[in-house]
Formats: C-alpha cells, sequence, structure tokens
C-alpha cells in the first residue's frame, strides 16, 4: 500500500499557519526535528471527505524560498524534495493573511511557480472583513491561479471547503522546478504581489484599529517598559502562587504512594529503592510541575497574543548596548522555561555572531528546572512573609535569582560581544502581527506537549539518575556509627571534590547533590531528599518529613544562600550541552560555556557566601 | 526626508532606498517586509533612548533600527 499523500503548509510568519494545522489534524500530531538540523519537523494526518488519509507537514514559517536560515533552508528542500526523511510533497497549501495581501502574495507567487499542485488558505478574512476589507475572491484565484479558499483557522471556518479544494488538488501531479533568487527578482515579485493585492482588494476604512489603539500603550517609551516589567512580575509572582493547590495535591499523592508501599511490601532493598528512591526522588521533582506549566502558559499567551514582538521592541535598545539585538529577547525569554528550546529558537537569529552569542548566555536565564531548587530553599530558609501589600518575601527573593541572571547574561554578552564574538550587528528588523485574542485550543495543545515532555524526561533521565544516585548512596553499607551518606561511594566522590566547595560554603550533602544535578538540576532536590531520607534510618515517619525542615536544621543561611547563587550560574544541565554541541557543530563552544559558566557560579557563590557571613546573616 | 527623521503619524511614501548603504543581509530583509519604491509609509512609534522605530509600510508593521531606517528615504504621500 502507498504510503499516505504528503501536503505541505507553507507560509510567511505571523499568517495563522499553526493555528491551521492545529484546526486541520487536531490533536494527531507528532513533533520532532529534521535529522542533521535542528529545525522542527510536525506532521499529522487528516482525512479527506472522501475518506482519503493524508499527512500534513507544517513547514516553518518564511518569507521566502532563498535560503537564508536553517529553517528557510528546510522549507525550500522539502519543497524540491531534497530534504532527507522527507517525500516530496503532492501538493501545497499556501497560507495567507488575508489583511496583509500585498506582502503576503509575493512568497504565493514564489511557490506557485514551482508548479506543484496549491491550494491557498486566505486565513484571518474575519479580521479583512473586521477591518473594512474587501477582497475579491474570484478575481485574485483567478490572478494567481490556482484556488483560494478563504479560512479563518481559529474558528475551524471554511475547513471543509480547503479539504475539498486539497482533494482536488492532490494526485495532480508535477515537480518543482528550479526558481533563481535574484534580488531584483525578489522587487518584480514584490511589485507583481502589490498589484494583485490592489487590484482584489478595496479598503472602506482605517486597518488595523486596535492594534495601533493598543500599541499606543504597549510600545510607549515610557507606560510600555512599565507594563512589560509588571507583566514579568506578576508572571513570577503567579508561578509561586498559582501553583500552591496543586502542589498540595501532589505532595499528598505522594504522602499516599508512600504509605501504601511501607504498608503492604515487607521491610527490603526493594522496599527502600521504591520509597527513598522511586517515590520520594521522582515526587520531588514532579511537585514542580504545576509551577513550570504557569510559566509556559504565559510565555504561550505571551507569543499568541503577539505581545512577544512587541517586547522584543522595547528590549531592542537594551539588547543593543551589549551588542545583541531584540532578536534575542525571545529565545531568551524562552530560555525562562527551558534553554533547550530558547537555544533551538536562536536558528531565527540571521546573524552568526549575535546567534552564539544568545546560545552562550541562554544557560544565564533562569529555566523552569531552577525552580524545585530555588522553592525548595526559599521554602526552608525565606521567611512566608509580606513585604508590601500583594507581594512575598518569597516571590521578591525569587524575582531577585532571575534578576541576577539576567544581568550576569549581559554582562557576559557584553564582554563576549567584545573579545570572542567580536564583529557582526545583524540588526534587528520584525514584522509586528496584529493582537489576536488567543486560541485556548492552541494554548491547551503547547501546554500538553510541554507536559509531555517533562513528564517523559521525569519518567527516564531523572528516575534512572534517581535510582542510580539511590544506588551510589546506599552502598556500601556503613557500620553502625558512620554516617551512611559519607560512607557510601556517593559521598567518597563528593569528599573528593568537597576542597573545591568548601571555600564558598558547601557542605558534603552539597557537593554531593551537585554531582547528579549534572543530569538536570531539579534532580538536586531529590538527590538532598535522598540523602536526607536516608540518613534517618528506618524510620519511615521521618523519612517522609518535609525536606525544608530538614535542611534548615542541617544548613546556615549563608550556605543557603551561596546554594542559590551557585544555581543561578552553574552549567548543571547535560541536555542542555548537548544542544550547544548541536547547535554549534562542535565541542570548543560547549565546553566553553562549561568552563565558564562554572567559573562563574563559584565566583557568585563565594561572593555570596563570603558576604552573608561578613554580615552576620 | 529619512524616514528616521520622520515625525510620527505624517503619511508619506518610500521615495527611493539607498541599497548600497545597507548590508546585503539587511538589504534582503527590507525588501522581504516589503520596503519598495512607492510603497505608502508611516511611523508610529519611536523606542526610547533613540532605540528601534516602527513603522506601518504598506498594510503591515514593522520594527527596525534608526540606522537601517536612515536609508529610506521618504516624501509626503
Amino acid at each position: 500500500m502507498n504510503p499516505a499523500p504528503m501536503v505541505a503548509l507553507v507560509g510567511n510568519p505571523n499568517a495563522g499557519k499553526s493555528a491551521l494545522f492545529n484546526a486541520l489534524t487536531g490533536a494527531r500530531q507528532k513533533v520532532g526535528n529534521y535529522p542533521g538540523v535542528t529545525v522542527e519537523r510536525k506532521i499529522g494526518r487528516m482525512a479527506l471527505d472522501d475518506g482519503r488519509p493524508l499527512e500534513l507537514v507544517d513547514l516553518p514559517g518564511t518569507y521566502s524560498l532563498d535560503p537564508q536560515s536553517p529553517d528557510e533552508q528546510v522549507t525550500r528542500d522539502v519543497l524540491f524534495g531534497r530534504q532527507e526523511g522527507e517525500r516530496t510533497p503532492s501538493a501545497l497549501v499556501v497560507v495567507v493573511d488575508a489583511t496583509n495581501l500585498d506582502n503576503h502574495l509575493r512568497f504565493v507567487l514564489q511557490l506557485v511557480a514551482l508548479g506543484l499542485p496549491t491550494v491557498v488558505a486566505l486565513n484571518m478574512i474575519d479580521m479583512a472583513t473586521r477591518d473594512g476589507l474587501e477582497i475579491d475572491i474570484p478575481r485574485l484565484s483567478a490572478e494567481l491561479g490556482v484556488p483560494v479558499v478563504p479560512t479563518v483557522a481559529v474558528r475551524k471556518r471554511g475547513l471543509d471547503e480547503l479539504r475539498e479544494a486539497l482533494g482536488r488538488a492532490v494526485g495532480g501531479g508535477g515537480k518543482a522546478v528550479f526558481a533563481t533568487g535574484e534580488p531584483g527578482e525578489l522587487s518584480r515579485l514584490q511589485r507583481e504581489a502589490r498589484r494583485i493585492a490592489t487590484a482584489v482588494t478595496r479598503q472602506h476604512r482605517q486597518t488595523n484599529f486596535w492594534t495601533q489603539r493598543v500599541d499606543k500603550v504597549a510600545l510607549h517609551p515610557v507606560f510600555g517598559p512599565i507594563l512589560l516589567g509588571a507583566l514579568m512580575f506578576v508572571m513570577f509572582q503567579a508561578v509561586f502562587s498559582w501553583s500552591q493547590v496543586p502542589i498540595e495535591w501532589l505532595a499528598s499523592l505522594q504522602a499516599w504512594l508512600g504509605d501504601q508501599a511501607v504498608r503492604h511490601l515487607p521491610d527490603s532493598m526493594l522496599r527502600s529503592l521504591l520509597v527513598e528512591g522511586i517515590i520520594n526522588g521522582v515526587g520531588s521533582v514532579v511537585a514542580y510541575l504545576p509551577q513550570i506549566l504557569v510559566l509556559f502558559f504565559f510565555i504561550l499567551l505571551l507569543e499568541a497574543s503577539g505581545y512577544m514582538v512587541r517586547a522584543a521592541f522595547l528590549m531592542d535598545r537594551l539588547m543593543s548596548g551589549v551588542g545583541l539585538s531584540g532578536r534575542a529577547f525571545i529565545p531568551l525569554l524562552s530560555s525562562f522555561a527551558c534553554a533547550i528550546p530558547g537555544i533551538m529558537a536562536t536558528r531565527s537569529i540571521d546573524d552568526q555572531r549575535d546567534r552564539l552569542t544568545t546560545i552562550l548566555i541562554a544557560p544565564l536565564m533562569t529555566c523552569s528546572a531552577r525552580l524545585p531548587v530555588y522553592a525548595v530553599v526559599i521554602g526552608a530558609f525565606i521567611p512566608a512573609r509580606k513585604v508590601l501589600p500583594g507581594v512575598g518575601l518569597q516571590g521578591l527573593v525569587l524575582f531577585c535569582l532571575y534578576l541576577a541572571g539576567i544581568l550576569g547574561s549581559m554582562l557576559v554578552a557584553a564582554v563576549l560581544k567584545r573579545t570572542v564574538t567580536k564583529g557582526g550587528g545583524g540588526g534587528f528588523m520584525m514584522e509586528m502581527p496584529k493582537y489576536q485574542m488567543p486560541v485556548w485550543r492552541d494554548v491547551a495543545l503547547g501546554l500538553w506537549q510541554r507536559a509531555y515532555v517533562f513528564m517523559r524526561r521525569a519518567g527516564t533521565v531523572i528516575l534512572w539518575v534517581t535510582v542510580a544516585l539511590w544506588a551510589l548512596t546506599s552502598f556500601p553499607k556503613a557500620p553502625d556509627g558512620v554516617k551512611q551518606s559519607e560512607y557510601s561511594i556517593a559521598g567518597r566522590i563528593a569528599s573528593g571534590i568537597e576542597p573545591i566547595l568548601r571555600p564558598v560554603g558547601f557542605n558534603h550533602a552539597l557537593a554531593l547533590a551537585v554531582i547528579p544535578a549534572m543530569a538536570a538540576r531539579e534532580v538536586a532536590v531529590s538527590a538532598l531528599q535522598t540523602v536526607y531520607s536516608i540518613d534517618s534510618g528506618d524510620d519511615e515517619k521521618l523519612g517522609q518529613q518535609r525536606l525544608a525542615t530538614r535542611l534548615r536544621a542541617a544548613w546556615p543561611l549563608p550556605t543557603a544562600l551561596a546554594f542559590l547563587a551557585w544555581f543561578v550560574f552553574a552549567p548543571q544541565c547535560l541536555s542542555t550541552i548537548a544542544v550547544i554541541r548541536r547547535e554549534t557543530n562542535g565541542w570548543f563552544w560547549p565546553a566553553f560555556t562549561l568552563a565558564y559558566l562554572f567559573t562563574l557560579a563559584w565566583v557568585a557563590a563565594g561572593i555570596t557566601f563570603w558576604t552573608a557571613t561578613a554580615l552576620g546573616l | 526626508m529619512r524616514l528616521d527623521q520622520l515625525p510620527l503619524h505624517r503619511q508619506s511614501r518610500i521615495a527611493s532606498i539607498d541599497w548600497d548603504g545597507l548590508s546585503p543581509r539587511e538589504a534582503r530583509r527590507l525588501r522581504e517586509l516589503g520596503f519598495d519604491d512607492g510603497v505608502a509609509v508611516e511611523a508610529l512609534h519611536h523606542g526610547a533612548f533613540k532605540g528601534p522605530l516602527a513603522c506601518r509600510v504598506g498594510r503591515m508593521i514593522v520594527a527596525l533600527r534608526r540606522g537601517v531606517a536612515a536609508s529610506v528615504i521618504v516624501e509626503p504621500a
């Protein structure tokens, strides 16, 4: 049986391509990568009205077919049937923004010239109507020589008609012909696009009324930055306050599971592994899923609403001060959730030196994996009182930790741009999309994909590291009167690195927690959990005591603060290092990242510890 | 007048663009975003401290830095 025909979804950024992809395929999608490059490959399945299955590929949003960035290269290669691991498309769906035909039609003309069966989805047609634009669709279709279907992807309108047109297009045959990308050619197509757009569009009144209204405030030189700061502040306060209740649910679930295991299993190595290794270890990491989801929720919302680019506009002046562009702001902001998607998002920066600088400082953004560590230490050492109405001290300390990461990264970027990544200067030029009401279904889908990735990580990497650590801390068995955590294999490794960390206030348990946290930062929490619950011996009641209480008893305040400072900078994430290797094509930059970040972490922890000690905290 | 000097909300038109004063990458991006002779343009926002500027080009809002905007010569519509 022949595989289902493949249809490629192509279009300019901000045309609503992803929304259309979600509307056509629902949740039946797979997200992966093209081999060798880190361009996201999204495929989904859909069925035509006559039951024929189709495979839909969502290509990266690009402005043209001239390969300037990896995104554009992949789009081009897929269309010409040259992309490894992808079949030649049987048809194209070109998504255009009905309110911006002047510009989007140029790319359509370029794509139609390829000679593949093509259907144009005239998306956001409702916005065009609202903006007072009237589009002569039969005329547009005649000018382009391909069927044009009006759609509103976010409201699932026009999908039946689109499927019908696609059914006729698939099987039409045709092979992409090579098109050149001379600058003169671009201008010619642009003029042709404008001619068609003018011919088919009638404008009744001023466009983008609401967007311009909102931008008056959002891009205002004074109110704009205030609004941005306020949004960021609310976001980080919400990360703590909204997640309280679900975290408590997860904690009671974990306690219940532990109880059940203790009640039904005989006291054995296996029970110890299950309760102390798996349930407590993995549980203490999964407990932070609510916070990670709240953070992703805000980031997805900012992206979907169109505000993210406004943030880039506001940040460009500041970023250019350290030699970067506002474009770096989006990858860096994504790095607050996780450095891996953030580093991958740097693909959209066309200047290679700017991109490298952004990759190198992305690990300094406070990723969500640091949150569990911060949350435990802040929860244990910083009193939960209000400094101002609505402003908790714990949230304030968290805010400061985020700020430390940001300021550190700016400093590093400024130094890098004057030394190793000197030159370049890609500038800042971006389309500002219209504001849009986020589509809750798309936000929910995005959140689900993030939750899934996190849980899969918890189920694999974190589970194995937790089990390995349990083994390292449980064997060999310490004789009576000797502390198990000191006597074990892990204890001996930790003793080896302890002399390096001792001057900055780290005790043995901390040195021990830092080792497995190389796999993933949040493992530091389960490592501490494991270390301390094993020391509590056989008493399961004591073993279930909150980690916070134990930390308070074990660490002086300066040590706790130094630990926080360490985690602001330390490159405790092998996955990030692996991604840097892949994105920079070699071992030099990942090694450089490891070296400079560990040095910074040690210095920061040291300064914090010495200052706090001197102040008598 | 240069686009970076154009007062806000004055309906204008691109008279010419000094393509040679731009890097090839900047020139390409500018073309892709619809900058061309004769296109309607209006400055909408100026970023603080000589930050970027946002302008309407055709039906699209585009953000660009003042250095690049200086290569775009505008005339009253």
